[in-house]
């Protein structure tokens, strides 16, 4: 579904990504992994498409095509959601009517007329019960003076709604309550399937519990240097990231 | 002719068509001297520094059409709150239009300035509040006050609230064009009363038209006003307006202003608190673009204890659009407690936009919380970026960012009829097809 070759990206002339290779298929639940600085957030925003970030080498291949030209509503069009680790906050426009624009405008972009009203709805109610949002918070302004554990639960009810092919969670534990990780977590794990990937990237192993990986990557400097199964991620909550430098 | 020389010149034929032993002529006689020594404001006054009316002084304009214009209803149906009952003061080249207008008696005067101006039964109330608020030093005003004899007149009794909101509408059609129009309101709101009033001159066709319009509200005791002008015409229209309001005891008053678009705008707009416990709410969204020019003058003056003032004014900016927010705030030594704030937000859609804003506030009592600012910015990238993200397009993610960013403006607006109206202006005017309400 992704495949990533030997991809650099710069912000201001200043390299972040100095090499990623990575293959993401239907059916997988990869995490990235690695201590600040090292990349993690740069990789999700020039996947989704932010144009602060250059490509200067390499590929983006998503369902066999480079996307490396493609603009950020696009990539969105063929499938790629991002879960941002800090949502930005809209008033007055209401977290409904959000998710109905950005429904509305994929379809139109695939060429669909727009979701019907009552489907809309049902849908709205469906995938807010899975996630226990109430009503009340449905129509308030789009993240403004929500908390942080809300502003995630949000973005997760977003994806729910969006039903994207590739699914990227970015620091999305931060901020959470053990009980709001819990909903979170069973929210994506309710909506995976043999179709759909997730890439979880996270600081701590702690959100790896709930959405547990088939594959985990350590990333230094700008490059995955170390891969392997979800006990590398407690290998990495137990010794910390130290051991990783020293081996590089 | 120059314009001046052309309207001092018409004056004595504007006087056969009047009663001249009307104590309002004498004030008629006196605003025309004022602005006959004083002229246009040039961009050498202080308060014009910004805004030059130079451009729209050179047209050789129609003074005072007569020839009644009639325009079809579904022709312009679109300019009315269409969905709700109204009464409505409509005129059309100047000249009132009964078929378009309903007026009112019952129980409330809805009803033409001429009407009052001339009828015995209203000649105290004229007498007290005609040109009572309205400063004689403004040369703009005067010239309207020499020339006032048409426009709105309601007055709301003690204790009346005004059951539908009253509509204020002057059309031009550009068969008069080009057309200098001095339409004069008066608004008298009684102890306890309450009334909802909206305001918009409207261009029918590209000729051009220039309005010097002058509204005077007086607000009693415990009075409540909410007006609202809605400012969204065509890029040959030009609107000088002066809003001045008189506010007694307890009254609150707030004035909403949509300045969407036009050739050269400029907004006077004063508030004069009477007395204590008075609330004075000024709001505006601004959205311009192309060469539109918008000036928002405001003064709110504090000269008794215990009032407040709430200002609060977005101003977005796109293509060489220019802005102008000039905010006075004046705190008499004797108005303790006063409770001012003043605050006027700008983004800038891209570096040909310009927006010159200035908070002036002259303060002379020692126990008063008054706080300004202002702010000039662009939409923020990570923000288009988040909703660029989620798969809404470039310009509808401007969009929605730019209609958040002036959105906290219209949650005060008490008519939902207008709120979405002035929505969809807003969508219409960024060029998206989008529905921002809840």
């Amino acid at each position: 579904m992704l495949q990533i070759q030997n991809l650099h990206a710069q912000i201001e002339d200043k390299p972040i990504l100095k090499g990623i290779n990575l293959e993401i298929k239907p059916g997988e639940v990869h995490a990235i992994m690695g201590p600040n600085g090292s990349g993690k957030s740069t990789l999700s925003s020039v996947v989704a498409g932010n144009e602060d970030y250059e490509i200067t080498q390499g590929e983006i291949l998503f369902d066999q095509e480079s996307i490396n030209e493609e603009d950020a509503e696009t990539r969105a069009h063929k499938g790629i959601f991002l879960s941002f680790q800090y949502p930005v906050e809209i008033p007055g426009v209401s977290v409904t009517n959000f998710v109905k624009t950005s429904i509305n405008a994929a379809r139109v972009a695939q060429g669909l007329e727009e979701m019907p009203a009552n489907e809309m709805l049902k849908k709205i109610r469906e995938k807010a019960a899975l996630l226990e949002i109430d009503s009340k918070f449905l129509s308030r302004s789009l993240n403004e003076g929500f908390s942080g554990g809300e502003k995630k639960r949000n973005e997760i009810f977003q994806m729910a709604m969006l039903e994207p092919k590739l699914a990227i969670l970015d620091e999305t534990d931060s901020g959470l309550d053990i009980d709001a990780l819990k909903i979170v977590a069973n929210g994506v794990n309710t909506l995976k399937s043999k179709d759909n990937a997730v890439l979880v990237i996270t600081h701590y192993q702690r959100l790896l519990d709930y959405i547990v990986p088939d594959y985990v990557h350590v990333l230094f400097d700008g490059r995955i240097v170390k891969s392997g199964d979800k006990e590398l991620a407690k290998e990495l909550e137990a010794k910390g990231y130290d051991w990783i430098k020293a081996e590089v | 002719m120059e314009l001046k020389e052309q309207l001092l010149a018409s004056f004595i034929a504007f006087e056969e068509g009047i009663d001249q032993k009307n104590p309002v002529h004498d004030k008629r006689v006196a605003a025309l001297a004022y602005f006959e020594e004083n002229g246009f404001p040039t961009k050498k006054l202080e308060a014009w520094k910004y805004t030059s009316l130079g451009k729209i002084l050179k047209e050789n304009y129609t003074l005072y059409p007569q020839v009644e214009t009639s325009i079809e209803l579904k022709d312009v149906k679109t300019y009315f709150l269409y969905d709700i009952d109204t009464y409505k003061v409509v005129f059309i080249d100047g000249v009132y239009s009964p078929f378009l207008s309903d007026t009112t008696h019952d129980g409330l005067d809805v009803c033409l300035m001429s009407a009052a101006l001339s009828k015995p039964k209203y000649a105290a109330r004229i007498d007290k509040y005609f040109g009572a608020v309205a400063p004689a030093t403004d040369s703009l005003t005067a010239l309207n006050t020499a020339y006032a004899k048409e426009g709105a007149y309601i007055y709301i009794p003690k204790s009346v609230v005004a059951e539908k909101p009253i509509e204020i509408i002057h059309f031009s059609t550009g068969k008069n064009a080009p057309i200098w129009l001095q339409p004069r309101n008066l608004i008298v709101v009684e102890e306890n009363a309450q009334v909802q009033i909206l305001e918009r001159h409207q261009s029918l066709s590209d000729a051009p038209v220039t309005t010097n319009s002058v509204t005077e509200i007086f607000a009693e005791k415990e009075a409540l006003v909410d007006y609202y002008k809605v400012q969204n015409d065509r890029e040959t229209a030009s609107l000088l307006d002066h809003t001045y309001i008189s506010q007694e005891k307890n009254s609150h008053v707030s004035v909403h202003t949509f300045a969407l678009g036009g050739n050269i705008v400029r907004n006077t707009l004063n508030f004069y608190q009477k007395d204590e416990h008075i609330m004075s709410t000024l709001k505006g969204i601004t959205l311009l673009k192309d060469q539109e020019h918008t000036d928002h003058s405001t003064l709110v003056h504090h000269a008794h204890p215990n009032c407040e003032s709430h200002q609060d004014y977005k101003g977005i900016f796109g293509g060489r659009a220019t802005g102008v927010f000039n905010g006075k705030i004046l705190v008499d030594k004797i108005a303790q407690k006063t409770n001012a704030f003043q605050q006027n937000n700008n983004l800038l859609l891209n570096d040909k936009a310009t927006i010159n804003t200035k908070p002036q506030l002259e303060i002379f009592a020692d126990d008063v919380r008054c706080s300004h600012g202002c702010t000039v910015g662009q939409l923020d990238e990570e923000a288009l970026f988040y909703l660029r993200s989620r798969g809404i397009p470039r310009k509808e993610a401007q969009a929605l960012l730019t209609y958040a960013f002036a959105s906290n403006v219209l949650d005060s607006v008490q008519l939902p009829s207008l709120k979405k109206r002035i929505e969809d202006s807003i969508a219409k005017k960024l060029g998206v097809n989008l529905g921002f309400n809840l």
